[in-house]
């Protein structure tokens, strides 16, 4: 078995605010990341896939279908965008990255068999970069 | 305890498979089947599991770990264009995938009987495209 990370990389804004606390109570927690107006990062994503070997390529996943699967369901949908206004998710729950971590294995949980329909290779790992030193890691089998 | 080394070499490959046609195999390795080849700074990571002798304070000597991956893997693959001058890649594809393995193979035996045991090894191919291999077991 072999296990190959790809890199991603999208830039977004977000503001951390839970609707369920105090305007005080927010900027204690979340301090300025609960700044009205939003701030944004340059995310990381990091997926990494298991997988044995196919004999034909030397490859354990096509890499251009996992580029196009995480292109079209977190790349195109998030770069550029404010997450708490434009992402569905997060108008239900604060867009920290641990939520979006979990967003994004959610995603391509769902639909991995569209572009992975076999038994191999699976999705085993999601890792959220939010800065170079922020690092947040999800395994698939955390989300329902 | 895990240790791992960092070492870095750079090296030219074509991935194709010459019993695909051209089209197959640019449908399958894109840019990367260009017959002429091209190359990469390629990244190596080697971790080593064991426990620190308790006289040293060392689960192995990293100038031994050191001399290892320069005489097994840098001295065969810096600067070399992998397919031509690399074996086992005249047979087969220099894919990351299978430059982890070979490293490996080359590594583990190297690796026997002192504290340190391999326990893996990671290949950047870019700073964006990393393959981990942990051996046949794993």
């Amino acid at each position: 078995m072999i296990r190959v990370t790809r890199r991603y990389h999208f830039a977004a804004s977000h503001r951390l605010h839970a609707p369920s606390l105090s305007d005080g109570e927010n900027r204690a927690l979340y301090g300025k990341c609960n700044n009205p107006f939003g701030h944004g990062h340059n995310y990381v994503l990091e997926v990494s896939v298991r997988g044995p070997l196919e004999e034909r390529t030397g490859r354990a996943v096509d890499l251009g279908r996992l580029d196009e699967l995480v292109r079209r369901l977190v790349v195109e949908p998030f770069s550029h965008r404010n997450l708490n206004e434009e992402v569905e998710a997060f108008r239900a729950e604060v867009p920290t990255s641990e939520n979006l971590g979990r967003e994004v294995a959610r995603r391509l949980k769902q639909d991995w068999a569209s572009a992975f329909p076999g038994e191999w290779p699976r999705l085993e790992r999601i890792c959220i970069n939010e800065t170079s030193r922020n690092i947040f890691e999800v395994s698939p089998d955390e989300i329902q | 305890m895990l240790i791992t080394r960092r070492v870095e070499f750079s090296a030219s490959h074509v991935c194709c498979n010459p019993a695909l046609t051209d089209e197959e195999n640019r449908r399958l390795f894109g840019a990367a089947a260009n017959p002429h080849g091209h190359g990469h700074n390629y990244v190596l990571e080697v971790t080593v599991e064991g426990t620190p002798d308790p006289v040293t304070g060392m689960v192995l000597d990293l100038k031994l770990l050191k001399d290892i991956l320069h005489q097994e893997v840098v001295e065969a693959y810096d600067h070399r264009f992998l397919n031509r001058e690399v074996l086992p890649f005249d047979r087969v594809i220099p894919t990351p995938e299978n430059i982890a393995i070979d490293i490996w193979n080359r590594l583990e035996p190297r690796l026997v009987g002192g504290r340190g045991r391999l326990h893996g090894v990671r290949v950047y191919e870019t700073a964006d495209l990393y393959v981990d291999y942990f051996g046949e077991t794993a």
